[in-house]
């Protein structure tokens, strides 16, 4: 089975989310672009995994879910705590943190 | 270099009274006097050791009190210390400045940024540092300390200053770092250049002195030492830190600055730049003999320009290095010997000076010499010792500055004729700057911001007769300090590989006829 | 002698109670201090009793090793040799008279034990200075009697015009001290030792460049401390100081330390012809330079002052005509100490009587109301004019004749400034004592106490009978051991004729001035409209003028322009480091725009940049 197509996948959703991170302003929708970047690194892995016939990738991908998980965690935390000072998720009105 | 181990570790301990004496300092409650008085105590234990130590020095032999462990041996480096006859005199200079600096800055530092207890401490510190300094044999360790320095008098200037000490101190700090950095080049170097040798890296100052340097690399490096030393000395024309530092500290800090601290940059000369980098040294002698010419001419115009009194006495200081780096590179016996007593003498002028310009200017509130007048009338005892601090300033014949700075000149003269020529004119311009300053400060007719100046207290009398009558003995009867000073000397030339000039005309008359 | 040091000593500890001891010593400081220098004067005289009696050709003494490093060693020892013990004698005996004068005239200054103390200070470094054996000792002696004068002219500083003048006596003497310490290096450089004796040995071997160099060097040194041109600005200045003190330290003994080095010298000297011309050259100028200043000052004191330059420098003309000279300088020094201290002193007596009046235009007539004041000024008058038989015609004479065997110019020169000294004196004499009354009425002129007139009538009776010290050619012969013998020189005329010019030439000098002082009445004021003359004199012949022009506007400016350049410049150019430092970090900083998607798409470009770069490599 050729690996290319999964790997294909795999740069399309990279692509996609690192898109959506530069130019969605809704700071859930980047978080949710940041996700799909990082799940497109796990396929990358689990394909890699694959094609070379050990676990080193899928043990990869697992810390990189583990990592997400906490970050999401941290992440939404600091987005809640923005929107409720703020009214708005938009990044471009957290732009405090300059010069 | 002949050493002997000591059986009581003198200077380890000599460094460590005042660091904890700092740390009980902070830890004394923060009212009244106590932990001035404590500072005081520390202080003064510390000179009585230095003076214990002075006793058991043997002028004749080499190193001695040596210490030496391993530190980081993958560098070479080492706790090594040991004194020879310079550091012993700088070491004494700085404890018995001490203890004075202490007691005449006593209300110095009530109205400073931070508590008094942290000035005091810092004073402290600054003390078992500068010993350290000048008595490490091991170059690493010798850089770290030089550094460490800094922090001590970085807080000094910029808590307890006058109106632009943050100013002052940020400046004096970039300065140093700057020649710093370009000596930590240099040690990195060193370490380079003795890991290739055949015995492994050594940070030590006998294996240095041994080691096969290259013509260029010794040059390189000892360029990186000598900016160093010239920014600490400070050196025309990298000294435009230090008017403003002496003129924003309090007058105990600029003591502590330009009497102690600066000194290290010309110690650092003699002990570092010729030991290691004979050759070198020998290569640079001619420029740095005309920037020190020009730094005593420069300093003293300079002073005579100024209207600040501190800023005043900062420029006289520039001058007086000039004059002991002249005699450093002059590399004749006279003029060592001088340059190593002149950085001794030059230590208890001007903290005489700083001192004394200090108790006026707190009894004013002004640093402006046009704010002054007629003040011998309302208190002549200050005028008086102001008198006779910048007399010993300008060098008068029977005060200690005098010997040294003729010692200077006179060895000088003997290997370049003009640039003791041109040097000398500098003590017309010193009876100038000195005079000028006095007349208008302390005479004329009573001024009515002046009229009311109280004459000195006891204490500051205190912090300033032991000062001033050190500087009348040594004026006449310096042996104690050249006998010191003479054996480091003389091997100091050996190693740089110099002798003195022969006098053109063999009198058959040693000494006068008897 | 084992009790030399003592000499220097008791003033010294004096001068250091005195100074230390404050308010203290307010009852009895005037009493320690004049007994310190009588108690020297008397060790002095043991000791030249015991030179005269001729044992030994001169005591020494050596006190402790002063500095020694290297080859550089220096004993602090005292040599007492027939030169020096003339000179303690002078400087103790002549000094003492003017303590016991000072008691009288400083009674009531509330600071009179300071003033002792200050005294004390300059007799312990005035001896010092003649009894070094050194070079490096008369140095200290040098500069310390440079102090001493320092705070004795600024004695009352709460005067500007004191202050002003005591700074600028001790700048203008470092300008002389720089080529004493000059000729001190050059001594160590070429001989490897700077004591009179290694100094000597060592001489004839010299490079002939070397010896004119070390004269020249030596004499500028003489020039600062004896008020010689080009350094006898602060002379007539320092006359702001007490009047004892201008008397002992600016006529007496400090001005003639500079004779007493070239003297002292004689062996650098006589190695070079030009400095032996340059010395003469110098004292030439300088006796017709204050001659001519001492004829158109008002002010008593200056008017002497004049007359101390103008003697000094026959002194050092003397010096410089070489051994036919060097005792007759001595001799001049010794009768001139007599007679200028008498003359100053008796000054001192007018001022006190006068309200510290010290315009001889406000005098007058003052013979009457001070009758001992007057005749022993008179003496002094007459010494310095080199009246026959009195003091200053001994060694005035000796000096003349001997210029003129050196050279007809120098001896014109010389005869010449006899004439305008009688001149000047007899302007003074008459000015003062004898015409009219011209005093303000507030005036209450009244006889000094005797505690200021018995050191009068001593110093008088020594102005008198001082050319006794010539008899048989005493001084001469007690010279020898340290000059070698007298050069006995041809003169072209014989020396009764000399004799009889010179009379013929300061009675010309004192007629005129009688005609015009004394037949004519003197005004109140000085007039303004003067000969270009009489206002340069005024001026001091513009030496102050010159310093003014040459040095001290210059060296001003040159100060304020090097403060500008290095704030400016040097300051500025760290600033300046500091400054584009700090700009260029602004604007870069501007590049941290807060915007989250400018971070990632920074962060992107980088990947991408990092991926292409591993990428080039990979593929080269």
């Amino acid at each position: 089975m050729s690996v290319t197509p999964f790997l294909v996948l795999s740069a399309v959703l990279f692509g996609v989310g690192a898109v959506g991170v530069l130019v969605r302003r809704n700071a859930i929708v980047v978080f949710m672009c940041v996700e799909l970047m990082l799940n497109a690194c796990n396929l990358a892995f689990i394909t890699f995994a694959r094609q070379h016939g050990n676990l080193d990738g899928q043990i990869a991908a697992f810390f990189v879910m583990v990592v997400a998980a906490a970050e999401v965690v941290v992440g939404l935390a600091i987005i809640m705590t923005i929107f409720r000072t703020r009214r708005s998720a938009s990044v471009d009105d957290a732009s405090l943190l300059k010069y | 270099m002949s050493g002997s181990e000591a059986a009581i570790p003198w200077l380890t301990i000599l460094v460590l009274l005042p660091l904890l004496g700092a740390g009980a300092v902070l830890a004394t409650p923060r009212r009244g006097a106590l932990p001035k008085q404590v500072a005081f105590t520390v202080s003064l234990a510390t000179f009585v050791v230095s003076v214990a130590v002075a006793l058991q020095f043997d002028v004749d032999e080499g190193f001695q009190f040596v210490e030496e462990y391993s530190w980081i041996a993958t560098f070479g480096a080492h706790y090594a210390v040991g004194l020879d006859g310079l550091g012993l005199v700088l070491v004494l200079l700085t404890t018995i400045l001490t203890p004075l600096v202490i007691l005449a800055s006593w209300d110095d530092a009530d109205s400073g940024r931070w508590s008094v207890n942290s000035f005091f401490a810092w004073m402290l510190v600054l003390e078992s540092l500068s010993i350290g300094v000048f008595a490490a044999t091991d170059v690493l360790l010798f850089y770290v300390l030089f550094e460490a320095t800094l922090i001590p008098i970085y807080f000094l200037i910029g808590g307890f200053g006058g109106a632009r000490r943050s100013y002052a101190a940020v400046k004096f700090l970039l300065y140093s770092l700057f020649g710093g950095f370009l000596m930590l080049a240099s040690v990195v170097g060193l370490y380079v250049v003795t890991a290739a040798s055949a015995s492994g890296p050594s940070y030590l100052l006998e294996d240095l002195m041994n080691a096969d340097i290259s013509t260029s690399t010794g040059r390189w490096l000892f360029l990186g030492f000598f900016i160093a030393f010239a920014v600490k000395a400070p050196m025309w024309p990298v000294h435009t830190w230090l008017p403003e530092a002496a003129s924003e500290a309090t007058p105990g800090t600029s003591v502590l600055l330009v009497s102690v601290l600066d000194k290290i940059g010309t110690f650092g000369m003699m002990r570092f730049c010729l030991n290691i980098f004979p050759e070198a040294s020998r290569w640079a002698t001619p420029v740095v003999m005309t920037l020190a010419v020009i730094s005593v001419i420069y300093g003293a115009l300079l002073a005579i320009g100024q209207q600040d009194i501190r800023r005043l006495i900062a420029y006289t200081s520039v001058s007086h290095f000039g004059f002991i780096v002249l005699g450093i590179f002059a590399m004749t016996t006279q003029a060592q010997a001088g340059a190593a007593l002149y950085m001794f003498n030059h230590g208890l002028s001007t903290a005489a000076l700083f001192l004394v310009t200090g108790f006026l200017i707190s009894r004013r509130g002004s640093k402006m010499i046009d704010d002054y007048g007629g003040v011998e009338k309302v208190a002549p005892v200050l005028a008086g010792t102001f008198l006779l601090a910048g007399l010993s300033s300008l060098s008068l014949p029977g005060l200690s500055p005098f010997v040294s700075e003729f010692l200077v000149l006179a060895g000088t003269f003997t290997v370049s004729i003009t640039a003791a020529v041109v040097a000398t004119l500098g003590i017309v311009l010193a009876a100038l700057y000195i005079l000028y300053m006095y007349q208008r400060t302390m005479t004329g007719p009573v001024r009515e911001s002046t009229q009311n100046l109280p004459d000195l207290r006891p204490r500051e009398i205190a912090a300033l007769a032991p000062l001033l009558l050190l500087i009348v003995v040594l004026g006449f009867f310096p042996k104690p300090a050249l006998d010191a000073l003479n054996p480091p000397v003389d091997r100091l030339l050996e190693q740089v590989g110099v002798s003195d000039p022969e006098p053109t005309v063999a009198s058959d008359e040693e000494g006068p006829s008897k | 002698m084992d009790l030399l040091y003592l000499i220097i000593l008791i003033p010294a500890v004096s001068a250091a109670v005195l100074l230390l001891g404050g308010g203290a010593t307010k009852r009895w400081g005037h009493l320690l201090g004049t007994a310190a220098p009588l108690v020297s004067f008397l060790l002095g005289v043991v000791a030249f009793a015991r030179l005269a009696a001729g044992d030994e050709e001169a005591l020494t003494q050596q006190l402790f090793t002063w500095i020694d490093t290297g080859g550089f060693h220096v004993e602090f020892g005292l040599l007492f040799d027939p030169l020096s013990a003339l000179f303690v004698l002078l400087i103790t005996g002549v000094g003492g008279l003017i303590h016991v004068y000072s008691i009288g005239y400083m009674e009531h200054d509330a600071r009179r034990p300071r003033f002792f103390g200050y005294l004390n200070l300059f007799v312990a470094a005035m001896l010092t200075l003649v009894l070094a054996d050194d070079y490096l000792g008369v140095f200290l002696g040098w500069e310390g009697v440079g102090l001493a004068s320092y705070l004795l002219i600024g004695f009352w500083q709460h005067k500007d015009s004191a202050a002003v003048a005591a700074k600028k006596a001790f700048i203008v003497n470092r300008v002389g001290d720089l080529g004493m310490a000059l000729a001190i290096m050059l001594m160590f450089a070429t001989f490897g030792s700077t004591t009179f004796a290694g100094v000597e040995s060592g001489m004839p071997e010299v490079s002939a460049a070397t010896a004119t160099a070390l004269g020249l060097l030596l004499l500028l040194g003489a020039c600062g401390k004896s008020a010689q041109v080009p350094l006898q600005s602060w002379l007539l200045d320092a006359m702001e100081g007490p009047t004892p003190v201008s008397a002992l330290i600016h006529a007496a003994t400090m001005v003639t330390a500079g004779v007493y080095l070239v003297t002292r010298s004689h062996f650098v000297y006589e190695q070079s012809q030009a400095a032996q011309l340059a010395v003469v050259v110098v004292g030439l100028v300088t006796l017709l330079w204050g001659a001519i200043i001492g004829c158109a000052k008002d002010d008593i004191k200056k008017a002497l002052a004049g007359s101390t330059m103008s003697q000094i420098g026959y002194m050092m003309l003397a010096a410089g005509i070489g051994p036919a000279g060097y005792a007759f300088a001595i001799f001049h020094l010794l009768t001139h100490g007599f007679f200028k201290a008498n003359l100053f002193l008796g000054a001192g007596s007018v001022m006190h009587a006068m309200n510290d009046e010290v315009d001889m235009r406000r005098y007058g007539a003052l013979r009457a109301v001070m009758p001992i004041t007057f005749l022993t000024f008179a003496c002094g008058y007459l010494a310095i004019i080199g009246f026959p038989g009195f003091a200053g015609f001994w060694s005035k004479d000796a000096i003349i004749e001997a210029a003129f065997a050196e050279h007809i110019v120098v001896g014109i020169g010389a005869l010449v400034g006899a004439g305008i000294t009688a001149f000047y004196m007899t302007r003074l004499m008459i000015m003062t004592f004898v015409s009219e009354r011209r005093w303000a009425s507030e005036a209450h002129p009244h006889e000094s106490s005797l505690v200021m007139t018995v050191p009068l009538m001593v110093l008088a009776g020594l102005s008198v009978f001082g050319g006794v010290l010539l008899l048989n050619g005493w001084i001469v012969d007690w010279l020898e051991p340290v000059f070698g013998p007298e050069e006995h020189v041809a003169l072209p005329i014989p020396v009764v004729v000399m004799t009889l010019l010179t009379l013929a030439v300061v009675v010309v000098g004192a007629g005129t001035a009688f005609l015009l002082y004394a037949r004519r009445r003197v005004d109140v004021v000085a007039p303004r409209r003067v000969s270009p003359l009489t206002k340069a004199a005024r001026a001091d012949l513009y030496g102050d003028a010159l310093n003014e022009a040459a040095f001290m506007r210059p060296g001003q400016y040159l100060t304020r322009s090097m403060v500008y350049a290095d704030n400016r410049g040097i300051d500025g150019a760290v600033n300046g480091v500091a400054a584009l430092v700090g700009g260029t970090s602004g604007r870069i900083r501007r590049w941290q725009s807060g915007f989250v998607r400018n971070y990632a798409l920074s962060m992107l470009a980088g990947s991408a940049l990092l991926v292409l770069a591993v990428l080039a490599v990979r593929l080269a």
